[in-house]
């Protein structure tokens, strides 16, 4: 399993990083934060308010009129108007603090998935790789929820403060002693939710990966749904799902066990702090150090406490998960190896020169995929980049493309090494087209421009060097039609020419195909290059190839074997000196002509 | 993955489509309760001690106000009372609590049981339903289905179900209480209230709608993040980090959108209750004053009822606010339940033959295809594959090829007419023994983040690491494989990514091998492979099929010219069949491509 690479963190208090990652988000929206910890006061007061108003309209109204056996109209309608006025107030504090809570909750969601999906952006491919899909995915979901889900119940925790200072205050003023007894139950609260914040963290972030590895299972499982269906292994994946899933249940179970204690408890506590006030109260009463009436206002005032306590057990209670989520997205955030980019610029629209010089490359640190690759493609000219399957070919175009940086030595384009660029003139000036076609859910328009500014003649045209204008003004809406996700809808071959179309539409100055027509008929793919030939006047080009047709195409070869340039030069050339070169690319006919040998033979012998 | 068809078929809507039934929400709560039998386990005991729970919470505080009546109600008070009210008080405290606890753990053990059996019904569905459903729908927002859409359903379950219940026990009480005080109060106050429950079934329809947007732009925004990964390197490439991230953020901003709504609309909704509680107290003010004039009711009785009603309009709320948080588990019910419902059209038969293993003979019965809602894309195709042919299928691209594979495989069912496989037809086998029989090796060779021996071992789960080493050898690959860092053991990464595509599909077919199927169908499978490797690759096969039947689709028509017999496809037709040898020297679509297949690889 991909293990999650945070570094462990310094381990300072949940506590501490949760009440911070709260700053964070009353610092992002202070304004929405204090509308709605204000209508949260509102709430409160008002909550005081109506029952002060049920028992101004009791004595003033109500137990007057039955004293007297008739009542004021007038007194009777106030009354009433101030018991529904009282409720008016506190019904737009609750909508007001429920609304703007929501608004706080979801604007710190869309920043923290917005962020995290820039990021995903900005990393280099190789952080990609160890990144499963999955994850990435429950890091921009689940965890961005977990992060902020205090926010829903803290303002009605910040707001309902001011009861609690009210009420400690009063309890203070009337008898220190008992206020000091009750107040005991604040160390318990704290001691309680330290140990609840301690249990809690390790459940918590299993839960959490466990979260992210089940939808790890699923979107490789579905990723993979023909694979899976082909080789009838349903009931096998679908028990891997359930191992997992069953994981998770045991992992939110545990997180259940040590939740379903807290609450209860927190809820007990303020009671007992009633209990214990009582009970010293009794004594010290019955010793005539307090008046009862005393005594049953702070019981009173100790009721009242158990609200906002309550309230600050909800958003104490989400911490550790909120403190989980937020560490997983910070990981993300954190994480370094972003591409740098110089200042140079790739100008220009003639072909560009492209030099490899000392090119190593290694996906892993002992294993390099290419060893010191040195060539040089003067501008304006087709080579073709030969070599068995696994010998570093596709390694070497992310590289000319800078979609990765070597390990050793140094990509040129005109002189200048691609890591001076600045951020996107390399993919200004090169079209790379990748060995696995991909396309965006999205039209076949938008797949072509990607949001560039490029008319519908221009579009057209590259498609017909694509060989895929026949096609594409068969589909029902044309350029505007959608093509599913990654192109479900299309053909292997129709999205390999989408994506070449993408590639040529740019009039790039180096064109670099991977191997971007394996899965286009012969026929069609002899009428692409024909194109190319023709039309990229103005572009380098750099071809990965079997084909003897693509090879043909090229004014020079670059042989690679083991990821290293084994020889270069003309395919003649080559075919005459290169051994390992002469069998590749004659395999076919090599075959062809031993099976008529052996066809000879077997009419011989019959 | 990249299931490949060859006709357009989806446009703006998407026939074929996941489908849910129309059911109201209790239905929908009802059939989703049903799908997990665990959340039934043990729910009379959990029932009991929730209302053990929420009795202590009510009693607790009326003990409290006794001791205070009472104990300290006279000039002195009465200490050893005090002392023995508030230690019961405590211990109700305390076994309070523990209800509470045992409750909290049976719902939560009980929900997440529940939830994670849907879980695995809701993958194992999705794996049943046909390749043409799986691709109407993005992956990213069919994880969203059996992720997040099930998480909404835990919160409504793990407190909500419960307080449901209790609420409306605590309405009942507090009714028959009131109408003991004042049945004309009692009358009054249900009038004030009426309208309410005439409405909430309204704002809940709202409420409803609202959480489904929630849901649905949340599969948006998984769908999203994961083109921008998946697609990470196209997207680089392109330097369109911008426009994918503009992309996600429009997205994002939809689903805060849908959120803030939802919440708006609760927002509203929730403090009706309130106000109209409010008109309630204020009503029964006026009229118990009019009442108690009229001498018909006491003012004791009155203020008591004052009181009765705040217990009758606090579980009002509390079921206002479950009724909300009901409709997310609904929205997130009705998501999986759409996968649940969408019928697997290509479904294992009940009863289905399973074949015996060994040669193997196919036959295509008039067989027709249409996409659904497209328009046929193969006509009345006739032939029959003996057993241990090798029979290669060419044509161009969109000419009907892949179909034939898919119908061969049985990943799609014909229109018309039947595929036979030893004289049985194709959907009366059984999928276990169907796809022991016949495997199909698609272009795009799929690997599993994993090592490379555990994804060749995928077809083959039984087979051990030497079956392994030597289906690698009797393909010809040791070599390949020993030149990798760490031989058979080199993970292979996600989507299996750290190799090439040329090496993905050496995995696959050697996965392919290893399952060792009667009949190998191989569409386009070494299509990234170098000439030299694919010629060996031939061979290797040739000296092992020649027990089996294998099916190859090919632009290289190096295959078609080693195989018995060539089936060549257009428009969606058989238009030529024979061995190469006689289909070359006829003039046709046949000898067209060989031509240029032969301009195209040769030297001179």
């Amino acid at each position: 399993m991909p293990s999650n690479d945070s570094p462990a963190r310094p381990n300072r208090s949940v506590m501490a990083r949760g009440l911070r990652v709260i700053g964070t988000a009353i610092r992002a929206e202070p304004r929405i934060f204090t509308g709605a910890v204000l209508a949260s006061a509102v709430y409160g007061i008002m909550t005081v308010g109506s029952s002060w108003a049920l028992g101004r309209a009791t004595d003033d109204v109500v137990l007057p009129a039955f004293r007297d056996g008739r009542f004021h109209t007038g007194a009777l309608v106030g009354a009433a108007l101030l018991i529904v006025g009282v409720a008016v107030l506190k019904a737009a504090g609750v909508m007001g603090r429920r609304i703007l809570a929501g608004v706080m909750q979801y604007r710190m969601q869309a920043r923290s998935r917005r962020a995290v999906t820039r990021q995903y952006l900005r990393l280099p491919l190789a952080w990609h790789h160890r990144h499963p899909t999955g994850q990435l995915l429950s890091n921009a979901n689940s965890d961005v929820e977990a992060a902020w889900a205090p926010l829903a119940p803290l303002p009605m925790a910040v707001g309902v403060i001011v009861m609690l200072v009210t009420a400690a205050g009063a309890i203070l003023l009337i008898d220190p002693v008992l206020a000091v007894v009750g107040f005991l139950i604040f160390p318990a609260i704290a001691v309680l939710n330290l140990i609840y914040q301690r249990k809690l963290s390790p459940l918590a972030m299993r839960a959490q990966q466990l979260r992210a590895e089940v939808s790890e299972v699923a979107h490789e499982s579905f990723d993979g749904a023909l694979v899976v269906k082909t080789l009838g292994r349903e009931d096998a994946e679908a028990r891997r799902f359930q191992a997992r899933a069953d994981q998770l249940r045991d992992a939110n179970v545990a997180v259940g066990r040590v939740r379903g204690l807290f609450d209860p408890l927190l809820e007990a506590l303020p009671t007992i702090g009633v209990l214990a006030v009582l009970l010293v109260g009794a004594m010290r009463l019955e010793a005539g150090d307090v008046v009862a009436g005393d005594l049953i206002q702070v019981a009173y005032l100790f009721t009242l406490l158990a609200f906002p306590v309550r309230a600050l057990g909800w958003v104490l209670a989400e911490l550790p998960r909120s403190v989980v989520g937020w560490t997983r997205v910070q990981d993300v955030l954190d994480a370094t190896g972003s591409m740098e980019y110089g200042t140079a610029g790739l100008a220009g629209d003639s072909p560009a020169g492209v030099r490899a010089d000392g090119v190593t490359y290694g996906y892993l640190p002992d294993a390099s995929v290419l060893t010191d690759v040195n060539f040089a493609v003067e501008p304006g000219r087709t080579v073709a980049v030969v070599g068995p399957t696994g010998s570093g070919k596709s390694t070497l175009t992310l590289l000319l493309g800078r979609l990765i940086d070597p390990d050793d030595g140094a990509v040129r384009i005109d002189g200048t090494d691609v890591r001076e660029v600045a951020r996107g003139g390399v993919s200004d000036a090169v079209a790379l087209v990748l060995q696995q076609t991909f396309l965006f859910d999205d039209t076949v328009r938008g797949n072509i421009t990607l949001g560039w500014d490029i008319p519908d003649e221009t579009v057209w045209a590259a498609l017909r060097l694509a060989q895929a204008d026949g096609f594409v003004s068969a589909l029902p809406s044309g350029l505007d039609t959608r093509v599913g996700e990654r192109g479900t809808s299309l053909s292997g071959g129709q999205r390999q020419r989408i994506a070449l179309a993408r590639a040529v539409v740019r009039k790039p100055r180096l064109l670099i195909l991977d191997d971007a027509t394996s899965s286009v008929d012969p026929q069609v793919e002899k009428r692409i290059l024909h194109g190319l030939r023709e039309g990229a006047a103005g572009s380098t080009v750099i071809v990965v190839a079997y084909r003897m047709a693509t090879i043909a195409l090229a004014d020079e070869v670059v042989y690679l074997e083991h990821g290293r340039v084994t020889d270069q030069g003309p395919h003649e050339l080559l075919l005459a000196r290169c051994e390992g070169y002469r069998a590749l690319v004659t395999a076919y006919e090599r075959e062809e002509a031993e099976r008529a040998a052996l066809d000879t033979d077997e009419e011989i012998v019959a | 993955m990249t299931a490949v068809t060859e006709e357009t078929t989806t446009t703006g809507e998407r026939p074929g489509g996941l489908q849910a039934a129309e059911r109201t929400a209790f239905e929908t709560i009802r059939h989703g309760l049903r799908l997990s039998p665990e959340f039934r386990v043990g729910l009379a005991g959990t029932v009991c001690l929730a209302v053990l729970a929420t009795l202590g919470k009510v009693i607790v505080p009326i003990a409290v106000q006794q001791v205070i009546d009472r104990g300290l109600g006279g000039g002195v008070p009465d200490v050893p009372f005090i002392r023995n009210a508030t230690a019961l008080c405590a211990v109700a405290v305390l076994l309070t609590a523990l209800c509470g606890y045992l409750m909290n753990v049976r719902l939560y053990r009980s929900t997440e049981s529940g939830l994670a059996t849907l879980r695995g019904k809701g993958f194992r569905h999705v794996h049943d339903l046909s390749v043409l459903t799986q691709n109407t729908e993005r992956r990213g927002a069919l994880v969203s289905r059996v992720t997040s859409d099930v998480d909404q359903i835990s919160t409504f379950m793990q407190w909500g179900g419960l307080l449901v219940i209790v609420s409306l026990g605590q309405l009942i009480v507090a009714t028959v209480l009131m109408a003991v005080y004042s049945w004309q109060l009692t009358l009054l106050v249900w009038v004030c209230f009426l309208p309410l429950v005439i409405a909430l079934p309204r704002f809940q329809r709202l409420v409803a709608r609202a959480y489904i947007r929630v849901r649905e732009r949340t599969g948006d925004v998984l769908a999203g993040v994961s083109e921008s990964v998946v697609g990470s390197a196209v997207i680089r490439a392109y330097g369109s980090e911008d426009r994918t991230s503009a992309r996600i953020g429009a997205a994002v901003d939809e689903q805060r959108k849908a959120q803030t709504r939802a919440q708006q609309i609760i927002g509203f909704t929730f403090p009706i209750t309130e106000l109209v509680a409010a008109v309630a107290v204020a009503g029964v003010v006026v009229a118990g004053v009019a009442l108690g004039v009229s001498g018909s009711i006491t003012p004791g009785r009155l203020i008591a009822f004052l009181f009765l009603i705040t217990l009758f309009i606090s579980p009002l709320q509390t079921a206002t606010e479950v009724l909300n948080e009901a409709q997310n588990a609904i929205a997130g019910w009705r998501r999986i339940l759409g996968v649940l419902d969408t019928p697997a059209d290509v479904a294992d038969p009940e009863n289905g033959a399973t074949l015996p293993r060994g040669p193997i003979s196919v036959e295509f019965e008039n067989v027709g295809f249409a996409y659904p809602g497209g328009a046929p894309v193969l006509h009345d195709v006739a032939v029959e594959i003996g057993p241990r042919t090798r029979l290669a299928i060419v044509g161009e691209t969109g000419s009907g090829k892949t179909t034939f594979a898919k119908l061969l495989t049985r990943l799609m069912d014909p229109t018309s007419g039947r595929v036979l496989v030893d004289g049985v037809d194709l959907r009366n086998v059984r999928f276990s023994s169907l796809r022991e029989r016949i495997v199909m090796v698609p272009q795009d060779g799929f690997l599993f983040d994993s090592s490379l021996a555990d994804n060749i071992r995928f077809g083959r789960p039984s087979a051990t690491l030497d079956d392994v080493r030597l289906a690698v050898t009797e393909l010809g690959l040791s070599d390949w494989v020993e030149g990798l860092p760490a031989g058979l053991d080199t993970q292979v990464g996600q989507r299996g990514e750290s190799l090439s595509a040329g090496e993905r599909q050496l995995v696959a077919l050697a996965r392919a091998y290893l399952a060792d199927p009667d009949l190998l169908l191989l569409d386009e499978a070494t299509s990234a492979v170098d000439p030299a490797t694919e010629v060996r690759l031939a061979r290797a096969l040739d000296g092992v099929t020649r027990g089996r039947t294998a099916v190859s689709i090919a632009h290289r028509l190096s295959t078609a010219q080693a195989a018995d017999e060539v089936l060549v496809f257009e428009h969606g037709r058989i238009v030529q069949r024979g061995p190469h040898a006689v289909l070359v020297e006829e003039p046709g679509v046949y000898a067209d491509l060989y031509a240029s297949w032969t301009s195209a690889t040769h030297s001179s």
